[in-house]
């Protein structure tokens, strides 16, 4: 398949849910039951067309980087936004995850959304979902990636209000609203200063200007690094938001009130996904200092978060806490530079944490039924103190939950195994890299896996195994096909033999080696040494190199509006991008070559077509590479990890056995007693469930400044801005009363005055006229 | 061209709401019921009539307008040039010759707001249909208000401005004082006050600058080299130019509103009528940063350097400030939905200042941009409100929740409006606010960055009220029917004339969302020489 046909497809696959939401919010009411099957067949669709991306891209076009196009949104004067979409490696398996969980959740739904008086309305939501979500996958520029990001908010915000009858629901899709954007405030600052310093929101033209030595924000601060760095934080707020890492993790156990299937696909499996898909994507322009950052905010999350999940009691809130800790993970794993392993964690973890939240709704439903059966409408669904026995009367759900819980702990066979291990070793190689305080990332890593093997046992356990502890849950039934087979489905897709041979190591796997870590384009001085490439040869500079532009098919569909020709304005910024390379200092002169050229090819690619930029030349070039590279590891991370990866396997399933064999101590054959347990940690027990805390904290301090900030500030409005402005016309109408008088009384007194003088003068001097001469 | 009866497009779409105007007080008002009906439906439908005309007018001058005429400084690239002596007075003491002409005329910078007052209007016309008391009145004020507004943004004569300036003050004072609520007398007398404060100061300053000048054309204003030697404003940079400057700004800010010089707008909005909240948002606001980018701007390129980091100030405080008091409307007062939306408009004009403060093209435009969509924006929430007004007879939030169910198409439309105000991508305002920001971030970026806290809050109070509005349980007293006679409300829902008067304007809202350059191409080109103009006067750089 041609590259073009390739966007044109994925631009199909963008658009088809978009259609999905169009028809259903309009037509829903007057289609009624059919709109879930309308929705699952566009998904399905959806799902196919992927599959074909993924393979095409991942199989046929392995050798091509990027495949993208570039198009003007809009112009200013002379200038044009460009914005477009693009599919890389880790884009065409995120088609894949999207497509399969949403189609996956319409199917669910069809059976546990059945008696909702908004099932319409419920598959137009998945469907805008679906199409922001997609949208943040393609995007290959910052302004899409942020225009996407905010839909996506917006689906969440719609999703998880869904039941607004109920205050929690409306507050809980408020509050994720609005942490979110405090999260895309910071990303939008970073994509401001990108802008401000490339002139391009394009990932990969981004990229190459850094891969030159041009720092952000050069004209406002000679510190580059600091600037590099800042713009990396930046845009990173933006992942703690959607990806719910402290400190703005609170919205995510609140998104709970939405429907269940909602929190399998946004809250568990994708959406929160978006937020480490986003630090993947502008993995190679941050500096060690961003990384090291980046590390310790997910390690700190994935430790906290596990020892809330803990003692929870909620069903979903147990899956919840874990899902932010899990992200930490991913996020950790990101910061410390073990790239492939965050985005196989991201993809491992979307699987089995979409599954695990299934077979909650799947769980929760069949208590539900039952309780409808029983009349009983008081009880609370959720609390797993409610549960238990629920492996005899719901065996299929139970044998999937189990082996999500398997590979959520880590137990090897399963592809949680694989991305867990990866991570952990990565940390390892970090710490030993590192050195020093940064100890501290393998002990939140390892700390929280143990923790994690532990409370989804406990879980397990507790609400699946032993008796039933209240007449409703042994009276639950297994649930209908629609709601078992997403179960079944995700479940193969957790064993680890669809990703590597080997089941202790992932590395020799397709997965790894389709998603290896793009080189960083940061300077040397900036960088971890380890993350510097060992082959000069291996700059960002090339990968855009090999970049397809194609600007046609697309600039066509979407922009009718005239658009005015661009060579001339990207031919100067080539000629710029040309001296500063050429300035830039020796050490980096092969780099700022390289980058020169490509900057070169990328003009040349609005006229060139697609077989002209593997037929000059540098397609051979790049294939030579690609053989030089395999023999050596890219840098000296990577050598590292490979290192620390038996340690690190060992000591991880030590870990993960030790929280099993722990589980099944306390709540299975009850050896220690969990009650005594609590009473005697009953300080450590209480901040664990109170969640730290964190929502009391926030409110005391946060939300409650700024709602008495802007209190004050309303009656300072009133009362002395406002006030000023009567005084000054109660002092003006006063001020005209006493002018008001002084006229009638002064000015016209002086007047009457001169009368009555005049007129008493004219009596006077009458007298004197009295014509008679002689006086 | 497109001249019918001698006169082009833009004296037609100035005065032909006058025309109305005219015909509506020729219609005799009644004397029973019936007739009064009758009477009154015919007020609205001339109305409705001549509004039309006047969008249809619009529309082909936006068909027709020609983006590479760039105007700004040069009247040949005007277009739709109207052109005529008006007063001529010879041998006047002290002004000699006095020349006043009817130049009419737009380019990329006037031409979005024609179109945005002639779309406000028009769909204004319809949330007046419920004016009941002296609607003979009401109608006739309403076209008067129309025209002047018009004329407002074609003329280029400054006298001419000020007429028609001065002229929409009167419309707007009895609209308010008359048709408005229980304090109207306040609100009115308010807005009047403090507009008229700043058609003084603007007055004085219009014969400073037509002695400079030696005319009152906008164009032989701009050119100060053109001065005429020894007159107040010639010097360059000298005191009495930056007073004049700030005099206009102070003038031009009063009405935009800009912290602190914005208390009239919460009164006057609460009291207006439904139809005359919308017009006052959707385009009397843009009438003080128009003025500013016609007048002041290009007048004083000099004050501009000089005051550039006072005004990007002003607009940060502005946006924040405006945001944290509709935030604030939770806690303290009665709660008015219009109260927190029109505080909403301080806040979202505030950017609109950021933009212009940037003095480069992307926040330029972003800035007109804005105008235009937050005329848009705002007229649409000002119209929804009047909706539940309408049923409920109340606008405080603690009245209302659980509306969601019982007015579904409402909710849907009043979804879309606040996520546009909010500032979502996909609607017109997410691409004004990043141009805004993009544009602002290069002059001040520190500014522009605490600025982004509006859009924190923001989402905060419009969430806040969508949440009240519309989700938890309907209270008990609005069970039933809002009409159970069906008489006005057949259903509960929004019935055929809101929908017609609010989808258009979210159709509109969405298509520039995803189509901004539909607006953009318009602008750019005059844009681009207004910055241009301004940034490489000499007088720029020395007021820096």
């Amino acid at each position: 398949m041609a590259s073009e046909t390739l966007l044109q497809l994925s631009t199909v696959v963008l658009l088809l849910p978009l259609l999905s939401f169009v028809i259903l919010i309009f037509f829903g009411k007057k289609i009624g039951r059919p709109s879930g099957v309308i929705g699952t067949s566009i998904l399905g669709l959806n799902l196919v067309l992927s599959g074909i991306i993924a393979f095409q891209k991942l199989a046929v076009h392995a050798d091509t980087v990027l495949i993208q196009t570039k198009f003007t949104w809009f112009n200013i004067g002379d200038f044009p936004f460009q914005v477009g979409f693009g599919v890389d490696n880790i884009a065409a398996v995120m088609l894949i995850v999207v497509n399969l969980i949403s189609f996956l959740v319409h199917l669910f739904s069809t059976v546990y959304m059945e008696g909702d008086k908004r099932y319409p309305r419920f598959y137009a939501y998945l469907g805008i979902f679906t199409f922001s979500m997609l949208g943040i996958v393609l995007a290959n520029n910052i302004l899409f990636m942020y225009v996407f990001w905010e839909l996506v908010g917006l689906s969440s915000y719609l999703l998880i209000g869904f039941w607004y009858e109920k205050d929690s629901a409306a507050n809980a899709s408020k509050k994720a609203f609005i942490t979110n954007r405090i999260g895309d405030l910071g990303f939008l600052a970073g994509m401001l200063m990108l802008f401000f310093s490339y002139n391009t929101f394009m990932f990969d033209e981004i990229f190459a200007q850094i891969g030159m030595g041009i720092m952000p924000m050069a004209d406002f601060s000679a510190n580059g690094e600091l600037m590099l760095t800042l713009a990396g934080i930046f845009i990173f707020m933006g992942a703690i938001g959607k990806s719910a890492q402290f400190p703005l993790h609170v919205w995510l156990p609140d998104a709970m009130e939405g429907p269940t299937p909602v929190s399998a696909l946004i809250h568990a499996a994708t959406m929160v996904a978006a937020g480490v898909y986003l630090v993947a994507r502008v993995f190679p322009m941050l500096s060690a200092d961003a990384l090291t950052f980046i590390a310790y905010t997910g390690g700190f999350t994935a430790f906290m978060a596990a020892t809330i999940a803990i003692t929870q009691k909620d069903f979903k809130k147990v899956l919840a806490y874990s899902t932010v800790s899990q992200l930490g993970y991913m996020i950790m794993a990101l910061g410390v530079g073990a790239y492939t392993y965050g985005f196989f964690h991201l993809v491992s973890h979307a699987w089995f944490k979409g599954a695990l939240f299934l077979a909650s709704g799947s769980v929760i439903h069949a208590m539900h039924v039952a309780m409808h059966h029983a009349h009983n409408h008081s009880m609370d669904a959720q609390d797993i103190n409610n549960m238990g026995g629920l492996r005899k009367t719901m065996p299929k759900t139970y044998i999937t939950f189990l082996l999500m819980t398997l590979a959520i702990s880590g137990v090897p066979l399963t592809s949680g195994f694989l991305s867990k291990d990866g991570i952990l070793a990565g940390t390892l190689a970090y710490a030993q890299l590192t050195g020093g305080v940064n100890w501290l990332i393998p002990l939140f890593g390892f700390g929280a896996a143990g923790m994690t093997a532990f409370y989804m046992f406990r879980l397990l356990i507790v609400s699946f195994h032993g008796k039933p502890k209240t007449d409703i849950a042994a009276h639950t039934k297994e649930n209908k096909i629609p709601i078992v087979l997403p179960l079944f489905v995700l479940s193969i897709l957790t064993l680890w033999i669809v990703y590597s041979p080997n089941p202790t190591d992932a590395s020799s796997g397709w997965f790894y080696k389709s998603m290896k870590a793009p080189a960083t384009v940061v300077p040397a001085e900036y960088q971890h040494d380890f993350l510097m490439p060992i082959n000069k040869d291996n700059g960002y500079a090339l990968a855009a190199h090999e970049t397809v532009v194609e600007n046609h098919a697309v600039e066509e569909a979407l922009a009718h509006n005239d658009i005015p020709e661009l060579e001339g304005e990207h031919a100067v910024e080539g000629d710029v991008v040309h001296d500063a390379a050429h300035a830039h200092d020796a050490e980096h002169s092969h780099e700022g070559e390289h980058a020169h050229e490509a900057a070169d090819t990328h003009d040349d690619g609005h006229s060139h077509d697609v077989a002209n930029t593997h037929d000059d030349g540098q397609g051979h070039e790049a294939d030579a590479h690609q053989e030089h590279g395999n023999n050596h590891y890219a840098n000296k991370f990577e050598e590292q990890i490979h290192k620390a990866h038996l340690p690190a396997m060992i000591l991880s399933i030590l870990i993960a056995g030790f929280g099993i064999v722990l589980a099944f101590v306390i709540y299975q054959f009850k050896i220690i007693s969990a009650d005594k347990l609590e009473a005697n940690f009953k300080r450590l027990h209480t901040i664990s469930y109170n969640k730290w805390y964190f929502d009391e904290i926030y409110h005391a301090t946060f939300i409650g400044i700024t709602v008495w900030l802007s209190k004050i500030m309303a009656l300072f409005d009133g009362k002395v801005i406002d006030g000023i402005v009567n005084a000054t016309a109660v002092v003006t109408r006063g001020f005209s009363y006493f002018i008001g008088h002084f006229d009638n009384k002064v000015i016209d007194g002086l007047v009457n005055l001169t009368a009555s003088a005049t007129g008493f003068g004219g009596i006077v001097l009458r007298k004197f006229q009295t014509g008679r001469v002689q006086t | 061209m497109f001249e019918f009866l001698g006169a082009g497009p833009l004296t037609w779409i100035t005065f032909l709401p006058i025309i109305g105007m005219v015909i509506i007080m020729m219609i005799p008002t009644g004397k029973d019921d019936r007739s009064k009906a009758a009477s009154r439906s015919m007020f609205q439908w001339t109305t409705v009539l001549f509004t039309f005309v006047q969008l249809v007018i619009a529309i082909m001058i936006f068909m027709n307008y020609d983006p590479t005429m760039l105007g700004v400084t040069n009247a040949d690239t005007f277009q739709f040039v109207d052109r005529v002596d008006w007063i001529t007075l010879h041998n006047v003491p002290i002004f000699g010759e006095l020349k006043i002409e009817y130049f009419v005329g737009i380019d990329g910078i006037s031409a979005p707001m024609i179109l945005l007052t002639a779309i406000v209007c028009f769909f204004a016309t319809f949330a007046s249909f419920n004016i009941k008391k002296a609607p003979k009145g009401y109608f006739a004020m309403y076209l008067l208000l129309d025209a002047a507004m018009i004329g407002v943004f074609v003329s280029l004569d400054f006298f001419l401005f000020y007429v028609f300036w001065e002229l929409m003050l009167l419309p707007m004072y009895f609209l308010i004082g008359i048709w408005g609520g229980p304090r109207k007398e306040y609100a009115a007398i308010k807005f009047f006050l403090y507009t008229l404060f700043g058609s003084v100061v603007m007055l004085l300053v219009m014969i400073a600058l037509y002695f400079a000048a030696g005319s009152f054309n906008m164009l032989d204003m701009m050119n100060v080299e053109g001065y005429a030697d020894g007159s107040l404003l010639a010097k360059v940079n000298e005191g009495w130019r930056l007073i004049a400057f700030a005099g206009l700004f102070v003038g031009f800010a009063i009405k935009v509103p800009i912290v602190p010089f914005h208390t009239w707008l919460p009164d006057a909005h609460v009291e207006a009528p439904t139809a005359i909240s919308v017009i006052l948002a959707g385009v009397l606001l843009k009438m003080g940063t128009y003025g500013m980018l016609r007048i002041a701007w290009p007048m004083f390129p000099d004050a501009v350097a000089y005051f550039s980091d006072w005004i990007a100030l002003i607009a940060v405080v502005s946006i924040v400030y405006g945001a944290m008091c509709a935030l604030g409307q939770h806690k303290v007062g009665k709660r008015d939905l219009k109260k927190l939306i029109a505080y909403s408009s301080v806040s979202h004009m505030g950017y609109v200042m950021l933009g212009m403060a940037s003095m480069n093209e992307t926040g330029m435009q972003g800035a007109i941009f804005q105008m235009f969509n937050h005329g848009t924006i705002t007229a649409m929430l000002f119209m929804i409100v009047g909706v539940i007004y309408d049923r409920a007879h109340t606008r405080s939030l603690d009245d209302f929740g659980g509306l969601a169910n019982k007015m579904p198409i409402y909710t849907g439309i009043m979804t879309i409006a606040f996520f546009a105000a909010i500032g979502l991508p996909g609607m017109s305002g997410f691409i004004s606010e990043v141009m805004v920001f993009l544009g602002a971030f290069a002059t001040y970026p520190i500014h522009t960055v605490i600025s982004g806290l509006g859009i924190i809050l923001g989402a905060a109070y419009m969430l806040w009220a969508l949440q009240k509005v519309f989700f938890g349980k309907l209270p008990e007293r609005w069970s039933g029917p809002w009409d159970p006679t069906k008489k006005i409300y057949k259903h509960d829902d929004v019935n055929a004339r809101e929908i017609f008067s609010l989808v258009p304007l979210a159709i509109i809202i969405i298509y520039l969302g995803i189509f901004p350059n539909t607006l953009l191409d318009m602008m750019s080109g005059s844009v681009h020489t207004l910055v241009q103009f301004v940034k490489t006067s000499a007088l720029y750089s020395a007021g820096m």
